[in-house]
């Protein structure tokens, strides 16, 4: 395929995406369910493709996704939520002084400052997470595969520990959690910061630093050899995967309107590892796929195993809450037991390949024709 | 704190950290051997505990006991043979993405046949008994943990140190390929190990939950973590480490928790995790590994 035609494919499908969601917004009331969903399936694209840079592109086992995911959706939503709301949320213990001033300060801002202030929180939330990575990073990335694993999955324990803590009362509002938190205006808005997210990522993975984490995934020694500096790399790509999941969590914090710290255990970091397991670890088209298909069946359109189901008065068995993530898991295990290379393995979504299919499909068809003429 | 209470607190800490220790060796034999972090294993012992619910429901304690062991040891091997064995020539990462998978079905299972709220567990007669030593008063749970812990630890010893088969683990976690040269079936060697694991948690699970009173089927989350840690710290693949790594973890955190920090009691576990492989990444006991390209 030329050039010029794939620019004008990839332009196109970006205006169709656009303009479907152009189309959830205008009959939101319509498909609400479709909207919700969509808008948490790229939610969770957005954090699957930045643990894949992290897991799956660096080759750094790190389930720590959650803890940093609680970070920013907690920054993201102490400094959201409305100043006059502020009482209604903070009903137990009451809001730190200093939080409460900088809130009203804020809000007596010119109107310009409100309409971006969503974005910079995002911002300063991804930011926190980053520097908390930064010094996590120095002690952790030292370790080994499994150790790595363990270690960072503590950090996401110790992180919600302290969030949930009673001596946070004032600021995170301790196990109550927090709620009345502004959401999105439009699933568009949503959209385009994910795609910013995943335009990052995606460009970063092609870049020199992005060839360097591969090398590091493939053969640690042999990197070193070559003369890319491990440590800098694994730091740079560990603090980039946890500043994204954090951006992805304030995201979260503003689709779920509330949140608590039991939102963010390790059940989490596993829903996120399903979906890049399942996308391809390596692929971060495969994960945004994955994350959408993962997501909208997971919410809407395998609901139905949670339900009671009856056929003509014969009760289906099985059938009942729980079941739904009964079947999740055992995909999830089919999936690393027999078929790695996921939904995209370790390639990238191209229009060649799309259009080697279409042929392929094609001559599949033809020869077919050309069978039964034959005969 | 007085001496009465600082004493209830260290045999309440001894206790609790004799069941760590069990599940700790679960996961240093396993690591030992297969390299991998038996992400299964707080679940194997967390369904330890429905067994337990269910098999109590209709039988006498003295059935239900060694009923309920063989039906975790069972679950162990199976989950070896169906989760684990296929992948042994696949790449790290995949195997302990299957052991996560593993732990995913457990408590997704769990919740769906039993529910998520939180079961009963039932009441072994002998094991609750109260009994006093001056101001001191315990459950007989209590005391027997520690004993029965440190029991099973120096017959586990003596299989691996004496037996045959011992000796064919110990060879395997040397050097898998060397061992099969050997003649050692590894298949068999590794579902031994699975199947003692396995018993070991059963046991530390019954001690565990009649304390505790209560299952769900995210009980088995933390304790296992736990444990890990526990193994790390006296260093991974060292019995007597996981043995030390567990009382140490178990006393430490009923301390935390008698002094009011019960929030941090688990944060710190992973502290000491971080700050143990920062400084001693081999651990109390553990040997050194040498890095080969």
């Amino acid at each position: 395929m030329k050039k010029s035609r794939k620019v004008i494919a990839s332009v196109l499908l970006a205006l169709l995406i656009l303009a479907l969601f152009m189309f959830l917004d205008a009959n939101k009331a319509r498909y609400g369910m479709a909207y919700t969903v969509l808008q948490k399936g790229i939610i969770m694209a957005v954090v699957a493709v930045s643990m894949n840079l992290v897991t799956g592109f660096t080759g750094l086992f790190s389930l720590g996704q959650a803890g940093f995911m609680a970070i920013g959706a907690y920054v993201t939503a102490i400094f959201m939520i409305p100043a006059e709301h502020i009482q209604d949320v903070y009903y137990i213990s009451g809001i730190s002084p200093a939080i409460l001033e900088f809130k009203l300060w804020l809000e007596s801002l010119p109107s310009w400052v409100q309409a971006i202030s969503p974005y910079f929180t995002l911002l300063l939330g991804g930011l926190v997470a980053a520097l908390c990575a930064a010094l996590i990073g120095i002690p952790v990335l030292r370790l080994k595969s499994d150790y790595l694993a363990i270690a960072t999955l503590g950090f996401s324990e110790i992180v919600r520990a302290i969030i949930s803590s009673p001596q946070m009362d004032t600021i995170t509002n301790g196990s109550y959690g927090l709620k009345k938190i502004p959401g999105f205006s439009s699933m568009v808005q949503t959209g385009i910061i994910a795609a910013v997210c995943i335009a990052f990522m995606v460009l970063l993975l092609q870049s020199t630093y992005g060839r360097a984490f591969k090398a590091i995934r493939e053969d640690e020694t042999a990197a070193e050899a070559m003369g890319i500096n491990l440590f800098k790399h694994k730091q740079l790509s560990f603090i980039i995967g946890s500043f994204f999941s954090a951006v992805a969590g304030g995201m979260l914090a503003m689709f779920m309107r509330s949140i608590d710290s039991k939102t963010f255990s390790i059940t989490l970091t596993y829903d996120i590892l399903l979906i890049v397991v399942i996308g391809g670890i390596g692929s971060a088209t495969g994960s945004i796929i994955s994350a959408i298909l993962v997501t909208l069946s997971k919410e809407w359109w395998l609901r139905f195993f949670d339900n009671p189901l009856s056929i003509g008065g014969f009760k289906v068995p099985l059938f009942r809450t729980g079941f739904r993530m009964v079947i999740f898991s055992i995909i999830l295990l089919v999936v690393v037991l027999f078929y790695q290379r996921g939904i995209m393995g370790k390639n990238e979504f191209s229009w060649e390949r799309v259009g080697n299919r279409m042929k392929g499909l094609k001559d599949m068809i033809g020869s077919k024709k050309g069978g039964a003429k034959d005969v | 704190m007085s001496l009465t209470t600082f004493l209830q607190h260290s045999l309440t800490g001894i206790s609790l950290g004799g069941s760590y220790a069990l599940i700790a060796i679960g996961y240093t034999m396993v690591y030992g051997i297969l390299r991998l972090i038996n992400f299964a294993h707080g679940d194997i012992f967390m369904m330890a505990g429905y067994f337990m619910i269910f098999a109590m429901a209709s039988l006498p304690w003295a059935i239900s006991i060694p009923l309920v062991i063989i039906l975790t040891v069972i679950l162990g091997v199976s989950i070896e043979r169906i989760a684990y064995k296929p992948l042994r020539t696949a790449p790290r990462m995949s195997i302990m993405i299957s052991a996560i998978g593993v732990s995913y079905l457990l408590q997704n299972l769990a919740t769906y046949l039993f529910t998520a709220l939180p079961r009963a567990y039932p009441e072994i007669p002998f094991l609750k008994k109260i009994f006093r030593i001056g101001d001191l008063s315990a459950s007989l749970v209590t005391l027997i943990t520690p004993i029965l812990t440190i029991i099973l630890v120096f017959c586990l010893l003596f299989l691996i140190n004496k037996t045959k088969s011992g000796m064919a683990m110990r060879a395997v976690s040397k050097d898998f390929e060397t061992a099969q040269l050997m003649g050692i079936k590894l298949n068999n060697t590794i579902s031994y190990t699975f199947l003692i694991g396995s018993f070991l948690a059963a046991v530390g699970s019954i001690l565990y939950f009649t304390d505790r009173m209560s299952v769900t089927p995210f009980s088995g989350t933390l304790p296992g973590l736990k444990c890990f840690v526990a193994a790390v710290l006296g260093g991974i693949g060292s019995i007597p480490g996981a043995v030390v790594g567990g009382f140490l973890i178990g006393i430490c955190e009923t301390f935390l928790v008698a002094f009011g920090y019960s929030t941090f009691s688990d944060a710190f576990t992973f502290i000491l995790l971080i700050v143990i492989l920062l400084f001693r990444p081999t651990g109390l006991f553990g040997e050194k590994i040498i890095d080969k390209v």
